[in-house]
């Protein structure tokens, strides 16, 4: 495996965007479709991901121990029960962040490299030191964004900076889509967002109460094989990152009322 | 335009939000890509209008300079309508030539 590992930094500049919740459940989805997959808390300050796996009473040892060698790699990854293709290298004490450098990350994810097929970084809020670190550990970025001018805007921000640091392919997940907002045009529209960015877009992710329900449960949608919107559209992501070709959902053909209907016809382009 | 938005200004509402949303991001990113303020702007519009008012006469009323962006290229546009040359003919009577330059935002 080694050098065809895909590293992938799951970003956004904007915090609450949906960055932890894509990661836990592109997780599952893969390791679930076979590949080996390891996820990474980089988010040292806030770490989250092991709540949203189920995973947080299991953790013994975490990143922190792994680079001061006061343990060994397989010590510190937690495997998931349910899903053992997928581990979770836990992130160490938030006072990590006084001490740790891109090297650092680095060597990290290059060992992980020997036994994953999917490296997925969930990485911290801003673009200062903890963003810094993760990007130089990897190869290639999606950038999770919603419907907002604030996360619009800092998505661009962090376009630029990947762009700086080369890495690449950079593709788009656009979360929390409401389509009937859309369909009345008080949200910015997915070519809106994809046009302004400039970037190819993997997927998006409906709006979904059944999100915070699985949050809830510390069991990502993708692990319960639930057929609720947006565990459709992470497993949809899942697939085009592994590159099959699925249809986009189209958020204007979802709902079929007859007030659904008024929507679009009002959406309808006339000039 | 859509249907929707055609209603709204037929009824002298405001449009959607949706369209408001796009027109801000975009002028907010093109300052954002460029890493130049208004008030920036304002400054170098004025220096690129003393410089061009050496060699032809312009109209400094209609004249702008602006950033306009497209697949995350941004361009500098100057809109500078010429009245005539300094040393007397009248070159051009409607405005329009253009200099622009291009910019990779990175
Ligand atoms: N598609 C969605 N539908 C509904 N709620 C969502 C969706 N995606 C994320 N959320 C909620 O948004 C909040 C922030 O998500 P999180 O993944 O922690 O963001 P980040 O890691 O970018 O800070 C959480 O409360 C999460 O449950
Ligand atoms: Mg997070």
């Amino acid at each position: 495996m080694t050098s065809d590992t895909r590293v992938i930094l799951i970003c956004s500049g904007k915090g609450g965007v949906g960055k932890t919740t894509l990661t836990a459940n592109l997780g599952i989805s893969l390791a679930s479709k076979g590949c080996p997959t390891a996820v990474l808390d980089a988010d040292f300050g806030l770490r989250n991901l092991d709540l949203l796996l189920g995973l947080e009473n299991r953790i013994v040892y975490t990143a922190q121990e792994v680079l001061e060698e006061n343990c060994r790699l397989d010590q510190a990854l937690v495997k998931h029960k349910q899903q053992p293709n997928l581990s979770l290298l836990p992130a160490g004490n938030p006072r990590m962040l006084e001490w740790l450098k891109p090297e650092d990350m680095q060597k990290i994810v290059e060992m992980l490299n020997d036994q994953f097929q999917y490296v997925l970084i969930d990485c911290p809020a801003g673009v200062e030191d903890g963003f810094k670190n993760a990007v130089s550990a990897s190869k290639e970025a999606i950038i999770v964004t919603n419907p907002e001018v604030s996360a619009v805007r800092d998505a661009d921000r962090v376009i630029g900076l990947l762009n700086t640091h080369g890495v690449k392919p950079v593709q788009l997940v656009l979360n929390r889509v409401r389509p009937k907002m859309m369909q009345s045009q008080e949200m910015l529209s997915i070519d809106d967002v994809t046009d302004i960015l400039a970037l190819p877009l993997l997927g998006l992710v409906l709006e979904d109460e059944q999100v915070i329900v699985s949050t809830n449960r510390g069991e990502p949608l993708t692990l319960v094989g639930s057929n609720s919107p947006a565990a459709r559209c992470y497993s949809n992501i899942a697939s085009r990152l592994q590159g099959e070709e699925v249809p986009l959902i189209d958020p204007a053909k979802e709902g079929s009322s007859l007030k659904d209907k008024f929507r679009r016809l009002m959406q309808t382009k006339i000039f | 335009m859509t249907l929707r938005d055609l209603i709204n200004k037929l009824l002298g509402r405001q449009q959607a939000s949706a369209a408001t949303a796009r027109e801000r991001l975009q002028l907010v990113l093109a300052h954002d890509r460029t890493d130049l303020s208004p008030d920036l702007l304002d400054q170098m519009r004025e220096e690129i209008l003393n410089v061009v008012a050496k060699y032809v006469e312009i109209d400094v009323e209609e004249g702008a300079v602006s950033l306009e962006t497209e697949d995350r290229m941004t361009a500098l546009v100057a809109n500078l309508p010429i009245k005539r040359t300094l040393s007397g003919e009248i070159k051009l009577k409607e405005p329009s030539p253009e200099v622009s330059s291009n910019q990779d935002p990175n």
